[in-house]
């Protein structure tokens, strides 16, 4: 974090002298023909190769949303970055927009200069045990020793959580997903704590994962979105209002199947009208086609369809909804209004 | 007089015995046992102690790498049920599937699999470039294209076996016959001049086989990845950090102050910087330098920053060979009236390459295993490229197959530098015989 940082700031004077350049991004994808979006290295569910090395997942197809929604197909090149890498890359212009789990906070809003366009998967840290260990819940962990990758929020919000409900635990630490994954299988911790999807993730790749519970306890917040640098709102209008596109798309029942055969007349819902480009000019207010929502929602299905074929009940991760529900199933997805 | 002590020795030898062989105990296999392995007690304790370790760890290695691996499965899944029904419940095995479904990712990224004759191309271009640098005759070209034929023919062979087709005719097959049979005819030591020519105009035929123009597609760079990545590092990284490195070292021992500061300055400050700052520098603060909208490559500033930095410690290891070198050959190069280039190229330079071929080679392997830090700005080389195939969650789970597989195709050519470099040492020794 301090290298990024350092890095932004001996890079401000540039950024200074470069502002004009990056002023309107939206034409400078145009003219490139080609949106350039950040990705992570790879997460499960949310940014792997298929074996074709093609990029997907639930971060990617946001990345794909957005392209859809400006060239009508998504004409996307992808650039993974690290952690230590993507801010860089984003303050630089080397990528037009993050889509890399990176969580929304008050320093990266404000210090890091981003802007984030949303949130597209509230995600929260919890804990994984084994079965035989006979927890059901997070209170009852009192001296375990827990599984904790170094110099990651993870560590501070887990002292924070134990001293808050004065309780002890011996840590021990570790550097990789791959490392924890090793020593908890060993059983050398009686817990694994990281983030919710994560864990899902993690479980489903151990050889038994039914032997295995996550408690249902979460102990921080770790809204996940898309972000865009500071200085062009333009921009970031685009990327929000595509990923709230894919959300309103859910709530109205639009899906990638029938979203042409909903945008070619007018129907009775006058935000579907609004959303499909059947009434008004909306896609012009934000200097974009009129289908641009039809695209983006034709590219990679609603916010559901995206969440069911990377991240739910049917696949490998196997995540359910949760707090990532509509609002009108008792989560708290809810975009603003088409109008 | 002879006769005198005839009875006072017991025995008197007549003739010239026959050689009688050596004690048991000090030839033939027991011989080398007691010499090399059992010599002294902690000879004996040290033996004993590693044969146990390789009798406690070989059997386990070679179950888990040989006997119970998978080599065709569709997923991480499929492989432990395959192993579980073959082998029992708790049976564990390698699951090398993973890399069978992978291995065109491993070899050219996401480089796109209709143009992927070109980097095999350019590869056998490669070799035919090499050969007149690293050798005397063209021989070992004929040698390393019959090679490669035959191994397009197994493969050839192979995938009519298993239902998958491969062309046999493409523009590589077509390149071996052409170089292989050139080599055979014009392969003597004389046309050595000619094949160079052939080395010098390599870098471009490369540059435009890989990135493309010239009526040829263009590729990005964003699509290199896997050992396509590592070699096109590597390569460049080596072929222009031992030019560089000899004129950082001549400058660095040059009589103009300026220079010689100029190539200390840069020396020192290359040296005492980590590859991976340099590394992080030019993936995200070089873009700050630029122009705005300057598209410069990723690809090409780490091909730029590696170079470099090779070319600073090359600097240093051929500096070393100059020094070691005695007074009088510059003296002598002196009173033949010779330039300094002139000293330089025909008595100075062959020397102290000649004494610094240890270093350098070890300069090469250390630059070719370094380019896997490019994975941590998140070039897709082999190792950057593990984390988005594990993240699929057809083969999340799996870790020491693909390490090992790296690790292997690694070995390969480190191991194959360093012996050339040994056969290097050994015929430039011959010549100093002579």
């Amino acid at each position: 974090m301090n290298f990024n940082k350092l890095a932004i700031a001996a890079g401000l004077a540039g950024v200074c002298v470069a502002s004009g350049a990056h002023a309107a991004t939206l034409d400078d994808v145009k003219a490139r023909g080609q949106l350039r979006c950040g990705i992570n290295t790879g997460i499960p569910g949310f940014a792997f190769t298929d074996s074709a090395g093609n990029w997907q997942g639930f971060d990617v197809a946001l990345c794909k949303a957005v392209a859809a929604a400006i060239f009508g197909e998504p004409n996307v090149e992808y650039v993974s970055l690290t952690g230590k890498t993507r801010f860089t890359a984003l303050a630089s212009g080397e990528v037009d927009m993050l889509s890399r789990n990176t969580t929304w906070t008050y320093s990266r809003d404000t210090d890091l200069k981003l802007d984030f366009a949303g949130v597209n998967y509230y995600d929260g840290q919890g804990f994984i045990v084994s079965k035989e260990l006979g927890v059901a819940s997070a209170s009852e962990l009192d001296g375990a020793t827990i599984c904790i990758q170094t110099g990651t929020t993870t560590e501070l919000n887990l002292a924070d959580y134990f001293r808050a409900n004065n309780m002890s635990y011996e840590p021990v630490p570790i550097e990789t997903e791959t490392e924890a994954k090793e020593k908890f299988l060993a059983n050398a911790c009686d817990v694994y704590t990281t983030d919710a999807s994560g864990l899902a993730a993690t479980r489903s790749s151990y050889p038994n994962p039914g032997d295995y519970m996550i408690l249902p306890e979460i102990i921080s917040k770790e809204p996940l979105g898309p972000a865009v640098r500071h200085g062009d709102s333009e921009w970031g209008d685009i990327v929000r209002w595509s990923l709230n596109a894919l959300i309103v798309a859910e709530e109205k029942g639009i899906t990638a199947e029938n979203v042409k055969e909903m945008a070619s007349a007018a129907g009775d819902d006058p935000e579907v009208n609004r959303l499909l480009g059947t009434e008004g000019e909306y896609g012009a207010m934000m200097g974009l086609d009129q289908d641009w929502a039809v695209n983006a929602i034709a590219a990679t299905g609603n916010y559901g369809e995206i969440f069911d074929t990377f991240l739910g009940p049917d696949t490998e991760i196997g995540l359910e909804r949760g707090l990532n529900a509509l609002y009108t199933d008792g989560g708290i997805l809810y975009a603003p209004p088409f109008r | 007089m002879s006769d005198t002590h005839a009875e006072t020795v017991a025995y008197v030898a007549k003739t010239q015995y026959d050689p009688q062989p050596p004690p048991v105990a000090s030839s033939g296999v027991l011989g080398w046992l007691t010499q090399n392995l059992f010599s002294s007690i902690s000879n004996t304790i040290v033996t004993v102690l590693a044969i146990a370790l390789i009798i406690y760890m070989l059997p386990g290695m070679i179950e888990w790498a040989v006997l119970h691996s998978v080599w065709n499965a569709e997923s991480i899944r499929e492989c432990r049920e395959i192993i579980t029904n073959a082998f029992g419940e708790g049976a564990t095995g390698a699951c090398w599937a993973v890399i069978h479904e992978r291995f065109g990712q491993f070899m050219y990224g996401y480089y796109p699999p209709s143009l992927r004759w070109r980097p095999d191309l350019a590869a056998v271009l490669l070799i035919v470039a090499m050969v007149p640098v690293l050798f005397r005759t063209m021989r070992p070209l004929a040698v390393a294209m019959g090679v490669l034929l035959a191994a397009k023919a197994l493969f050839a062979v192979y995938a009519e076996l298993t239902g998958g087709n491969a062309e046999l005719v493409g523009p590589t097959t077509i390149a071996a016959v052409i170089f292989g049979v050139l080599a055979l005819v014009f392969g003597s030591e004389k046309t050595r001049p000619y094949w160079l020519w052939l080395t010098f105009a390599y870098p471009v035929a490369a540059y435009f086989l890989l990135w493309g123009g010239l009526g040829l597609e263009t590729v990005e760079s964003s699509r290199f990845g896997g050992f396509l990545l590592t070699a096109v590092i590597g390569v460049t990284g080596i072929a222009g950090s031992l030019p560089l490195g000899i004129l950082l070292a001549l400058g660095r021992r040059s009589n103009l102050p300026i220079l010689k500061a100029i190539c200390t300055i840069f020396i020192e400050f290359i040296r005492g910087v980590p590859l991976i700052t340099l590394l992080f520098v030019a993936s995200t603060l070089l873009n700050y330098f630029l122009p705005p909208g300057t598209n410069f490559n990723i690809v090409l500033r780490v091909l730029i920053m590696v170079t470099l930095f090779a070319s600073a410690y090359m600097a240093e290891v051929i500096r070393g060979g100059l020094a070691a070198l005695p007074k009088g050959q510059y003296e002598a190069a002196d009173a033949l009236g010779l330039d300094y280039w002139q000293s330089m190229r025909l008595i100075i330079l062959p020397q102290a390459l000649k004494i610094s071929i240890p270093g350098i080679v070890n300069t090469f392997i250390g630059l070719f295993k370094d380019t896997t830090l490019v994975s941590i700005i998140a070039l897709q080389d082999p190792l950057g490229l593990m984390k988005p195939i594990l993240s699929n969650s057809t083969w999340n789970g799996i870790v020491w197959e693909l390490y090992i597989f790296i690790a292997f195709m690694f070995f390969i050519c480190c191991f194959a530098m360093s012996r050339y470099s040994m056969f290097l040492e050994t015929r430039l020794r011959a010549a100093d015989r002579r």
